[in-house]
């Protein structure tokens, strides 16, 4: 199969993501859709190491997944966090840090 | 020798360091420290001045290096003086008669709880001008000129809480300022000319200038010497300056301060021998300030105000001879020393008189004062004589030859200095003559003391009974000795002075001197001037010693009330320069603030106004930054396809 | 390795900050004896800093040169010629006295119960030791890099001072004194971080231009710079020099304040401390003025000269500007401030005049201006907090219950308006001399600038001192004994330096000369050279 279509699946699911944390408001939604664009951005660099033939995108794909664990620990910790505070888990709850 | 004339100095100014820090433990003996050491000043300048009357003439200047002052480049100020004839002059006037005005003020002073610091600053006083008259450079002659300027601040504003003498004090320290002025720019353009402001050097080479160098350099010298004695344009501060005590007047006008631009003037001879339109423009500054200060001495009711009046006249009279030259510096020096010994004398009689009256200063409140007060009725009286010119007394000797001179310049202008000089002496006979009239003759006219507490005028170190009538008394001995050998000199000065020409014989190795061509002969100015001064003398006896006096003046002729206000010039000063003045520092204080900070505040207001619009976009929603990051990478990479294709 | 004197000068009071902040709050007094101890340490070591400098010997002695950041060529070189070894001196004489003066600004207010790790006087004491230390560094350092992050860094304590430690006098209302107060700290900062920023741009234009030319090795190094110019390999084109320069000189005239850059300063000294004002008038503003005689001279010769008639011009402004709005004041210390921006004029007016007299009387005006501001400022200081006012209109008749102190404030105020026998004067005098012969226009309009000064100092002192006792005073205290160890010294030095300013001229004079050999200029030759006798005389010697 052409290597080329899992870059464009790639794109769609980075862009699915992307809508999603655009237009939902849901915390958890939007939590799920950074990591859709994280995961679309592994599948892109997955790719581009089967074509390029080395390793370098696989490893970098290893770091974006340890950092995606750790962001999940935090991030999930906040909305917690957040959730229990507000009794809402919608991000335009969270609109004070501004000028 | 040449190590004494640093010790001339350092005695007076060692016993003002000595007063001024001590503090008040000195106050029971701080009088007599500074008597002592002005009298010790006094002796060491005898001294040197015998020493240098056993040499031959051309060999009697002094030299002594102290040290090197400021050195920069070709710029080199040292401290080193020189001691000539000229100096030799001033230096027993100042410290002789200064030492008389000391040993006055002990007396004088007996009742002021400051007295220690009175004293600490007459002994400044005494070391400054000796400075002023010693330095063998200009910029050395600054010091001590700033320094006079400095110690008659300190001594007319001695009695700071009095307002009036906090501001006269100011008054006299700015307006000599800029007199300053002139003589600083004077030092630079010197500096720039000679390479070097040292007396030697400069006057050597003081013809090698150009002419209009050299006239710059004698208008700046006349604009510090118009600052320093009080001659017109710069006169205004002498009247208010009365508001020191009256000690002080004496200093300031017989021995000191007032005859330092005289000194400047004759010093500085050689450069304006080589300049004869600086050398008129004394001689006018002169004419003007004489016929001023003999106005202004008319109509002044306040005893001291009509003797600074008189100081005004007589220090122009100096000027004008100091103005025509090689004929006139050494009549100028002359005139110098016997006013500084009559003036001392009538000042310290005027003050007596103020000691026995209460304070009072107004001559029509005085009046009959000559059964009371007799010794200082005789020596004022004899001060009086010798100021008015009368012959045979120390004033005739020396104003008769300024006339003279005066009319041996020359030409039209000779004509013209010599009738002003003339109509002066009548003046000058006039205003004296009714001075002396309305203190010590006619009916006795005395009031009441004021409340010190309402006047504030009034000086604070005489008691004052409030509300009694005036006791006139005699002053203590250590007043009146001074008084009578001031007198003496007022006598006798001229006279022996005109010995054989003496002063003439001694002056001349430094100042040079020629004989005019007048176009009058001696004994006709000598006519002349006689009858002015007995019709001038008449007028004021007319006027003032056959009818009552009014208590309070009359209202009088527009010219007296123009001369009462001293010609109406600090009315000109007060609407001009001090309104003026003010309106313009506080429309560069509101400009300051509006436009100079306003322009910066402005930006940084605009930067706000803009910051202010942008933090619109900053709100708060995690989506709208969502929107602009996405936004932002899709130009990012938008502008990177396009420079690839590009 | 010599003995590294001059890093050990500018560690001692930085060592000395960190003491002092590490002090527990409960320590204040021994907080204040500890900065005080460094602070005096720093004085000797500046003293021998002094002793062991060779007038007329190499350019920079003292030398210490190490590589710092080797890519950029930035370098840690520290030298000092007879300028920068005096005006070491002049900052290390004259904090001592600001922190005597500052005795007790920063002491806890009675009623305050403090927290229990709230420690103003630390910090205070700390700070001026930290101000101190950067400034005497940056006079030392002979790298342009280096000398720029001690320029820059010395905002920092600076900024604290100012808007931390107010002078308690407003006539306004706490807050509103607060307010005024970082309004005041904020413009400080805001002036001076707008200057350096340009310089850094030009400091990077320098290292580009030498790194451009010298094949690749860039420097920083002022000595290097100066050697390859004179040896030809460096040649600065006619417009980046012109930019560089004046991107170094905008920097510096923030700091110095040139007129019209002058608005920040009455702010800052107005709502400070007395000492605190002293500190930044009269030491760090220095290294303003100081920076223009080093670097723009040195480094930027012709540009020098370029910019020249624009500058006089300005100082000359500044001088007559600065008077006038100090008659108009209606606050002591803006007054001072004022007064500062004039004598600021003059010394401007002295660098650019390019004599050595002018030069030279620049040099001296510095030291002089630091010790006459720092006499009439910290006196004014005590004057103002025993009344609580800074309103010349709350005084009047101080001379009648506080005699010392009125006459220590006239002292100071005679100095200010530089009569001759005190220091002022002689830097004054030559100033104007080094001007008027060069540019006759100039010196006549500055020379305007004396009678002005005696009409602010006479003003000043009329008001507040002579006249009736006003309600308010009547109860007002003489100088303490700790006053009077600040103001008496200071007189001392007005006096001394007034009459033999021989030994500072001999420092400065060879320094100078060097300078002008950099500008290519010599002093304007007399019309008629009379000065043979003094020559004969000299060498006769």
């Amino acid at each position: 199969m052409n290597p080329i279509n899992y870059l464009y699946l790639s794109a769609l699911l980075f862009t699915i993501g992307g809508a999603g944390v655009l237009v939902r408001r849901n915390a958890i939604i939007v939590f799920m859709c950074v990591e859709l664009m994280l995961n679309a951005c592994n599948l892109a660099f997955v790719t581009f190491a089967r074509l390029h033939g080395n390793l370098d995108g696989q490893i970098i794909a290893f770091f974006t997944m340890v950092v995606a664990a750790a962001e999940v620990v935090v991030g999930l910790a906040i909305i917690v966090t957040f959730f229990r505070s507000r009794h809402s888990a919608s991000v335009d709850d969270a609109s004070l840090m501004k000028l | 020798m040449d190590h004494l004339i640093g010790a001339l100095i350092g005695a007076p100014l060692l016993g003002a360091g000595i007063l001024l820090v001590g503090g008040r433990r000195l106050d029971r003996v701080g009088h007599w420290i500074g008597c002592l050491l002005a009298a010790v000043s006094f002796g060491i300048g005898a001294a040197l001045f015998a020493d240098m009357l056993g040499k031959p003439t051309d060999q009697r200047t002094l030299t002594s290096h102290l040290y090197s002052w400021v050195p920069v480049g070709g710029f080199r100020a040292d401290v080193a003086f020189q001691l000539d004839q000229l100096s030799m002059t001033f230096v027993l006037l100042i410290t002789g008669v200064g030492t008389l005005i000391h040993i006055y003020s002990i007396g004088y002073m007996a009742h002021d709880e400051n007295r220690r610091r009175f004293f600490g600053y007459l002994n400044l006083f005494l070391a400054a001008m000796l400075l002023l008259v010693l330095a063998d450079n200009y910029l050395l002659l600054y010091v001590g000129w700033e320094g006079v300027g400095l110690a008659s601040y300190l001594l007319i504003g001695f009695w700071q809480h009095k307002p009036s003498a906090a501001t006269a004090a100011k008054k006299a320290f700015i307006v000599n300022r800029v007199g300053d002025m002139g003589l600083s720019i004077a030092i630079m353009v010197l500096f720039t000319t000679y390479g070097t402001f040292s007396f030697g050097p400069v006057f050597a080479h003081a013809t090698g200038a150009s002419q209009a160098k050299l006239t710059v350099i004698g208008l700046l010298l006349l604009l510090g010497a118009c600052g320093k004695s009080a001659q017109v344009p710069l006169q205004s501060w002498l009247g208010d300056a009365m508001e020191g005590p009256t000690p002080v007047s004496a200093l300031i006008h017989a021995a000191t301060m007032v005859t330092a631009g005289v000194y400047l003037v004759t010093r500085s001879g050689a450069i304006f021998n080589a300049a004869p339109t600086a050398q008129l423009a004394v001689c006018v500054v002169g004419a003007v300030t004489l016929m001023f200060g003999a106005i202004v001495g008319c109509a002044k009711d306040d005893i001291k105000k009509a003797l600074a009046g008189s100081t005004m006249s007589q220090i122009g009279y100096m000027m004008l001879a100091a103005g025509l030259g090689p004929i006139g510096y050494v009549f100028a020096i002359m005139h110098l020393v016997t006013h500084g010994f009559f003036k001392a004398g009538l000042f310290l009689g005027a003050g007596s008189v103020m000691h026995g009256m209460n304070d009072e200063v107004d001559m029509r409140k005085y009046g009959g004062l000559r059964r009371y007060m007799p010794i200082t009725y005789v020596t004022f009286g004899l001060g009086y004589l010798a100021i008015i010119g009368f012959p045979g007394l120390s004033g005739y000797w020396s104003k008769d030859k300024i006339i003279e001179a005066a009319f041996a310049k020359g030409g039209t202008e000779g004509w013209i200095l010599g009738g002003v000089a003339l109509l002066g002496a009548g003046i000058t006979a006039y205003y004296m003559t009714r001075v002396m009239v309305l203190t010590f003759f006619g009916e006795e006219r005395w009031e009441p003391a004021p409340d010190p507490d309402k006047t504030p005028g009034v000086e604070p170190g005489i008691e004052v009974h409030p509300g009694e009538l005036p006791h006139p008394h005699e002053s203590p001995r250590s007043m009146t000795i001074p008084m009578v050998i001031l007198a003496f000199g007022s006598v006798f000065a001229g006279g022996l002075f005109s010995i054989n020409s003496a002063f003439l014989k001694w002056l001349e190795p430094v100042t040079g001197h020629s004989e005019g061509h007048s176009p009058v002969s001696t004994w006709e100015v000598t006519a002349a001037t006689l009858v002015v001064l007995v019709v001038g003398g008449a007028l004021a006896w007319a006027q003032y010693g056959r009818r009552p006096v009014p208590v309070t003046a009359p209202r009088g002729s527009l010219v007296t009330r123009a001369a009462r206000r001293d010609l109406l010039q600090d009315d000109f000063n007060h609407i001009v320069l001090v309104r003026g003045g003010e309106h313009l520092t506080r429309s560069l204080v509101y400009l300051d603030h509006s436009l100079v900070d306003g322009a910066v505040n402005g930006t940084a207001a605009s930067v706000g106004g803009l910051s202010a619009r942008l933090r619109q976009v900053q709100n708060g929603y995690v989506r709208s930054y969502a929107v602009s990051m996405l936004g932002g990478t899709a130009v990012l990479v938008a502008a990177t396809l396009l420079m690839r294709a590009v | 390795m010599a003995f590294p004197l001059l890093t050990v000068t500018a560690a001692v009071p930085a060592v000395g900050a960190i003491a002092t902040a590490a002090v527990p709050a409960g320590r204040r007094t021994a907080a204040k004896w500890l900065a005080l101890g460094f602070s005096l340490a720093t004085l000797v070591l500046a003293a021998v800093d002094v002793a062991r400098f060779t007038p007329g010997g190499a350019r920079y002695q003292l030398t210490e040169s190490h590589a710092w950041i080797r890519d950029f060529g930035v370098r840690y070189e520290l030298g000092v010629d007879g300028i920068a070894v005096v005006l070491v001196l002049l900052a290390a004489v004259l904090v001592p006295f600001v922190m005597l003066a500052g005795w007790h600004d920063a002491d806890v207010l009675d009623g305050h119960t403090p927290n229990r790790n709230w420690r103003p006087t630390q910090g205070f004491f700390a700070l001026i030791l930290l101000v101190e230390a950067m400034v005497v560094i940056s006079f030392e350092s002979t790298d342009v890099f280096l000398f720029y992050i001690f320029f820059e860094a010395m905002l920092i304590p600076m900024y604290f001072l100012i808007g931390g430690f107010g002078d308690r006098a407003g006539p306004k209302s706490e807050d509103e004194q607060a307010r005024q107060r970082s309004y005041a700290a904020v413009k400080f900062l805001l002036y001076n971080l707008v200057g350096g920023l340009i310089m850094l741009a030009a400091v990077i234009g320098l290292y580009v231009v030498t790194a451009h030319q010298l094949g690749g090795h860039g420097t920083f190094s002022l000595p290097q710079i100066l050697q390859a110019r004179a040896s030809g390999q460096l040649h600065l084109s006619t417009a980046a020099e012109r930019w560089i320069f004046l991107g170094f000189f905008f920097a510096f005239a923030v700091k110095a304040p040139l007129w019209p850059l002058h608005t920040w300063l009455p702010n800052a000294m107005g709502e400070s401390t007395a000492p605190v004002a002293v500190l930044l008038t009269a030491v760090v503003d220095k290294v303003g003025t100081f920076a223009m005689l080093r670097y723009c001279l040195q480094l930027f010769p012709e540009a020098s000269k370029w910019a020249t008639p624009v500058i006089l011009v300005l100082s000359v402004v500044g001088i007559i500007y600065g008077a006038l709005l100090a008659v108009g004041q209606r606050d002591i210390k803006r007054l001072i401030a004022y007064a500062s921006i004039s004598h600021f004029g003059f010394i401007i007016l002295g660098i650019f005049a390019m004599t050595s007299q002018g030069q030279s009387g620049a040099t001296l005006y510095m030291v002089n201006h630091g010790i006459s501001t720092a006499a009439l400022l910290l006196v004014a200081g005590f004057l103002i907090t025993r009344r609580g006012s800074r309103l010349i209109a709350d005084f009047g008749g101080v001379q009648k219950v506080a005699p010392l102190l009125a006459g220590t404030f006239m002292v100071g105020g005679l100095a200010t308006l530089s009569l001759p026998g005190l220091a002022p004067f002689v830097s004054e005098f030559l100033v104007l001399v080094g001007t008027f012969s060069r540019y006759p226009v100039a010196g006549v309009i500055a020379t305007l600038g004396i009678v002005l000064a005696a009409l602010y100092v006479l003003v000043l002192y009329q008001r507040t001192m002579t006249g009736p006792v006003k309600a308010g005073i009547e109860g007002m205290k003489d100088l303490k004994v700790r006053e009077l160890v600040v103001a008496a010294p200071l007189i001392a030095l007005l006096l001394f330096l007034g009459f033999y300013p021989k030994p500072v001229t001999d420092l400065i004079n060879p320094a100078v000369k060097d300078t002008l050999s950099d500008v290519h200029r010599t002093d304007p030759a007399p019309q008629i050279n009379a000065s043979f006798n003094a020559a004969a005389k000299e060498t006769a010697k």
